[in-house]
């Protein structure tokens, strides 16, 4: 469902990504994890089609990226730490623009029920910029939700929730691997995602360094490993 | 429209998929929802926040104001440089909102979200070109019985909203290409006048020659060439920038 093959990414004369092999089945959750500046944000962004590899192949949802794009961003949905929303509109409104940029037809009924899901239906006719960060945030889940994508990336997406907030996007996301989507998170939390996904993998000084089945490793050892390989 | 365009539209969970009734007519009617979608947004932003607006009208009005005092000329002389004195008022407010209106986008972090949508990137850029057009014809409509009022011309003859129009869908159409190039620059603010002002040459010439002519009482068959001009390249502007709007919103 993901696949890059030899993935590499320069900015000018800096390597971000060097080789990197990453495969991520149907239906698999993959938790990706690594040091500052290792270069989670750039394969991220380059899985959503926001950027271009400097050399390698990619294929998201069975499609090669960049060459099918547009249909690539149709099964895709992203949840970043930034929520993607447009503050002068207001929560429904904001679901209402990409659902009509999704083309979706009769939408009302699920805006509705995304914003019932994620707690914000009393608040749907206010204005996002009276929002607080987590309840944003929260609107960026219904956002990423919205059109029921096969794969979806999630870039640290626990960014500004509260402990409800951080619960109900468990609850999502555990909903969504269930349902057999696939599914790539980055998160800084370790032992929350190697808890969550079924694997973990460690991306460091623009390669892959580690990964590991949440069955193969206890927590501990995985933390141990973590720090042996960021540290180090 | 280009084949990555949105074809039918999607079906959710548990909903019938719209009929596929003929592909061209399903993927232009995707095409047009989603220029609409993008031209509502903007105006819908605009209008609760006018932040864009405001600044535009406050700058155009001191242009004009800051030229009629700073020039004092007599009658004639008025005429000569109207025309002039309009156009750069257009221009520079024109650039004022053009960049705002893309680099609001990336500064609040939505210009992702637009990129991320599974749509042809021309029905973005002729939905962000219809709003940035939209807005500078607002602040003109202000502007102009204003000049007329200070300088005493007759700026609201028919044949000149006319020049008003193509001039600044000429503008609208290469800035909005060349803002969401600028975007991506740290130096954006001083960017893009300078790679907009120069390629804008040729609409600006035309509109300020079509303009001063109408308000000059020349014959039609002096000014024609101006009009031809204008939509000339209005549609050469907008043309290449609809063929190259998707590589400049690479990173």
């Amino acid at each position: 469902m993901i696949e890059t093959r030899a993935l590499t990414k320069h900015f000018g004369r800096q390597p971000v990504l060097r080789g990197v092999e990453l495969s991520v089945a149907p239906g698999e959750f993959v938790a990706l994890m690594g040091p500052n500046g290792a270069g989670k944000t750039t394969l991220l962004r380059i899985l959503a089609s926001l950027a271009r590899p400097s050399f390698g192949a990619v294929r998201v949802a069975g499609l090669n990226l960049p060459a099918e794009a547009g249909e690539v961003r149709r099964r895709l949905g992203v949840i970043a730490h930034l929520p993607l929303l447009y503050g002068d509109l207001t929560a429904e409104e904001n679901l209402r623009f990409y659902a009509r940029l999704y083309d979706l037809p009769n939408s009302e009924a699920r805006l509705a029920a995304l914003l019932e899901r994620v707690g914000l239906a009393a608040r749907r006719r206010d204005l996002v910029r009276t929002f607080s960060r987590g309840m944003q945030q929260r609107l960026a889940i219904a956002r990423g939700l919205l059109h029921d994508p096969e794969v979806l990336l999630l870039d640290e997406p626990y960014t500004g929730l509260d402990p409800l907030g951080c619960a109900l996007l468990d609850e999502v996301v555990r909903e969504r691997s269930a349902q057999g989507r696939t599914l790539l998170m980055i998160t800084h939390d370790v032992a929350h995602g190697f808890a969550l996904a079924h694997r973990s993998v460690i991306l460091a000084r623009g390669q892959i360094a580690f990964t590991a089945r949440r069955d193969e490793l206890t927590p501990d050892a995985f933390a141990r490993q973590y720090a042996a390989i960021v540290g180090g | 429209m280009r084949p990555s365009s949105a074809g039918e539209g999607q079906a959710l969970p548990g909903q019938p998929a719209r009929p596929a009734a003929s592909g061209a007519l399903a993927a232009a009617g995707a095409y047009w929802r989603a220029v609409s979608a993008v031209l509502w947004k903007d105006l819908a932003a605009e209008f609760r926040s006018r932040e864009l607006l405001s600044a535009m009208l406050v700058f155009s009005l001191l242009v004009v104001l800051i030229f009629n005092f700073a020039l004092q000329l007599d009658r004639v002389a008025r005429e000569n440089v109207a025309a002039g004195v309009l156009w750069v008022t257009a221009v520079f407010s024109g650039t004022l909102g053009l960049n705002r209106s893309l680099s609001q986008e990336k500064d609040r972090g939505s210009l992702d979200g637009l990129l991320l949508a599974p749509v042809d990137r021309s029905a973005l850029y002729f939905g962000k070109m219809l709003g940035n057009w939209l807005f500078m014809l607002v602040v003109q409509a202000i502007i102009l019985p204003v000049f007329s009022v200070l300088y005493n011309l007759p700026m609201l003859l028919p044949l000149n909203l006319v020049v008003v129009l193509l001039g600044t869908l000429g503008y609208a159409g290469v800035g909005t290409l060349l803002a969401s190039m600028a975007v991506h620059s740290r130096s954006r603010d001083v960017m893009l006048p300078i790679l907009l002002l120069p390629v804008a040459v040729p609409v600006l010439v035309a509109a300020v020659q079509a303009s001063g002519g109408l308000l000059e009482q020349r014959a039609w068959d002096e000014i024609s060439q101006w009009f031809s001009l204008l939509i000339g390249y209005d549609v050469i502007f907008i043309a290449v920038a609809f063929m190259a709007f998707d590589y400049v919103l690479e990173e």
